[in-house]
């Protein structure tokens, strides 16, 4: 819980949540969840199964109403904001399951994920690196997404995200299903992703490889904070080891 | 379900199913063509003629199809008060075109006049469509299916209703504009009216395509049919792109109305109930939620009832209705998913 990095803190937070509570009809999933996200950062949402992982990007997504607590990005309110303008205000999510539109080629899929921006030269160029990323990507063009293996239909989703160009990337269990291969390609790609200066919160059941990339990490057990600090802090915790490390 | 049934099913009673489907499928086939065969050899200008009545009544049911598959592939709902609309498209056409413009006959004012109908029409049962997705249908979204769908039947039958008030409960005669005649060569006869509606049709048509294929409001559709959570997240507001497919559909409903009331030149307030079911099935026939299925059913069925009712061996305008739901029926037993459709066991 010490020392989250005193130098990053200075700075306006990007993204806060402020013990935020969201309900599936009559059940807690999220229950006072405070997370903050910094400019410029890698930060990893960890957890077991049914921690509530998913559940607190969908909110922040609108996705899911808050039911109590406040969200802010970029210093203004999030509650409330209708689902499709949350992408407009800066914020990509690319789902867990890919979601990707399976009777879309994977070219019409990209194009979806620039659903609102109007600055055609600027989305070819993203488009373009988003195709150095993933190459796999550029010999599937014309393919129907839903014809795709369950890997490149994960590189599309993630490509998908980005053609927002967003400041804040979600990314909900990116690596699932890969080969170890692609998982590989999947995290060093995270990494490129915040060098091209997009901010990355990222939910990962490889907690191993997700406390490898971020910079700071946050435990959810059912629903509740357990704990948060530098990644590398919480990678060599014995209590994080043995619970999500397998060591 | 399906999909379990096949995976647990011994591979060679997957073969036997699958033969006789594609068996019974070709001896259907054989057997229409042979149908067909025998009407065009014994009487050509008949089976022409027959033809052209058919292909009439089918892009009319094409519209109409169009209507509900599109709403189906949304938001799964049978609206079944799209047949209503199109009855309420039938008589604004009557009654913008001749009660108001007072247009009664053919000549190049005439067809001015029915253009400016047909986008009146579009608008009022767009309108309309519109207006009953929002009043009934958006707050059922999230309720149990059934609920959307009985409201759905409780709207046929207020749009009935309208139309009983309109139109009264006797049939009602229009004057029509369409030019009369026909031309052709000796007794293969195309009537003018049928150019009209071919003119009217095919560029509609075209235009639907356009919109759904280049649009961004087209591909907003496709992607809140295919997955609307992750629409939402693409920035697509699902309730706007609802509304315009509601738009859409109820425009190609007037459409249908317009070229009803000008070909038939009859309108009556229970119009929607027939045609609209038969539109229907033209929709399931193709496949329901596939849109160029409800081009393709409309128009088979259309040429079906044609050439059974006006062919020399067909069972007569009598069965008519009888014959579209036994092909129905066969077809629905061998190919559930409809002509173009996608089996169900693959979701969305
Ligand atoms: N649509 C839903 N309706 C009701 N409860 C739900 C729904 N979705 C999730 N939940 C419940 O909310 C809790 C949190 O789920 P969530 O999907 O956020 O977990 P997660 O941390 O992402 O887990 P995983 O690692 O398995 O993806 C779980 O107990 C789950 O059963
Ligand atoms: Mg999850």
């Amino acid at each position: 819980m010490s020392g989250a990095g005193g130098v990053i803190e200075t700075r306006e937070p990007m993204l806060e949540l402020d013990e935020i509570h969201v309900y599936y009809g009559n059940i807690a999933a999220v229950k006072g969840l405070s997370l903050t996200v910094y400019p410029g950062e890698i930060v990893t949402l960890i957890g077991s199964n049914g921690a509530g992982k998913s559940t607190t990007l969908r909110a922040i997504s609108g996705l899911l109403p808050v039911r109590r607590g406040t969200m802010t990005f970029l210093g203004r309110q999030l509650n409330g904001v209708p689902d499709h303008e949350v992408v407009r205000r800066g914020i990509a999510h690319s789902p867990e399951g890919r979601r990707i539109f399976p009777r879309m080629t994977v070219d019409e899929n990209l194009d979806m994920g620039a659903f609102l921006r109007k600055d055609k030269e600027a989305i070819a160029a993203d488009r373009e690196m988003i195709l150095e990323l993933f190459p796999r990507l550029r010999e599937r063009l014309d393919q129907k997404a839903g014809t795709m293996s369950g890997g490149e239909q994960q590189m599309l989703a993630v490509g998908r995200a980005m053609m927002a160009r967003p400041q804040l990337l979600l990314l909900d269990e990116p690596s699932m299903g890969l080969a170890p291969v692609l998982v590989d390609v999947i995290f060093e790609t995270i990494v490129r992703i915040r060098e091209q200066g997009t901010t990355v919160l990222l939910v990962e059941q490889n907690a191993l490889a997700a406390l490898d990339v971020a910079d700071r990490a946050y435990v959810l057990e059912s629903g509740s904070l357990k704990l948060h600090g530098p990644a590398d802090e919480l990678a060599e915790d014995p209590e994080i080891v043995k619970a999500y490390l397998g060591g | 379900m399906a999909a379990t049934a096949t995976s647990t099913a011994v591979p060679a009673a997957i073969d036997r199913k699958a033969v006789i489907q594609r068996y019974a499928t070709h001896v259907i086939l054989l057997g229409v063509a042979i149908w067909l065969g025998a009407n065009l050899i014994n009487s050509p200008s008949q089976f022409f003629s027959a033809g052209m009545v058919g292909l009439n009544l089918g892009m009319l049911y094409a519209l109409i199809a169009l209507g509900y598959t599109l709403v189906y592939g949304i938001i799964e709902l049978i609206n079944f008060a799209h047949g209503d609309l199109f009855m309420l498209g039938a008589l604004f056409s009557g009654f913008l075109l001749t009660t108001v413009m007072g247009q009664e006959h053919a000549g190049v004012l005439g067809i001015v006049l029915l253009l400016v109908t047909i986008v009146g029409t579009m608008l009022f049962c767009g309108g309309i469509n519109v207006a009953l997705e929002f009043v009934a249908y958006r707050r059922l979204r999230r309720a149990p299916k059934l609920a959307p769908l009985i409201t759905a039947v409780g709207m046929s039958f207020v749009l009935q209703f309208v139309g009983l008030k309109w139109n009264g409960s006797t049939p009602k005669q229009w004057p029509s504009v369409l030019p009369e005649g026909s031309f052709g060569v000796g007794k293969f006869q195309v009537d003018y009216s049928l150019l009209v509606v071919i003119a009217v049709t095919v560029p509609v048509l075209l235009l639907l395509r356009w919109v759904i294929t280049s649009t961004r409001q087209g591909k907003a559709m496709r992607a809140v049919a295919q997955d609307q959570d992750a629409a939402r997240l693409m920035g697509v507001s699902v309730n706007r792109t609802i509304s315009f497919t509601f738009l859409i559909g109820g425009a190609l409903a007037g459409t249908a109305g317009v070229m009803y009331q000008q070909v038939v030149g009859t309108t009556a307030y229970n119009l929607g109930y027939q045609l609209g079911l038969i539109a229907f099935v033209s929709a399931v026939l193709g496949g329901i939620g596939n849109i160029g299925g409800a081009v393709l059913g409309g128009l088979l069925i259309g040429l079906i009832q044609g050439f059974n009712d006006g062919l020399p061996f067909g069972f007569g305008q009598k069965w008519s209705q009888s014959v579209v739901f036994a092909i129905l029926i066969l077809l629905m037993v061998f190919k559930p998913e409809g002509l173009l459709g996608r089996p169900s066991t693959e979701k969305v």
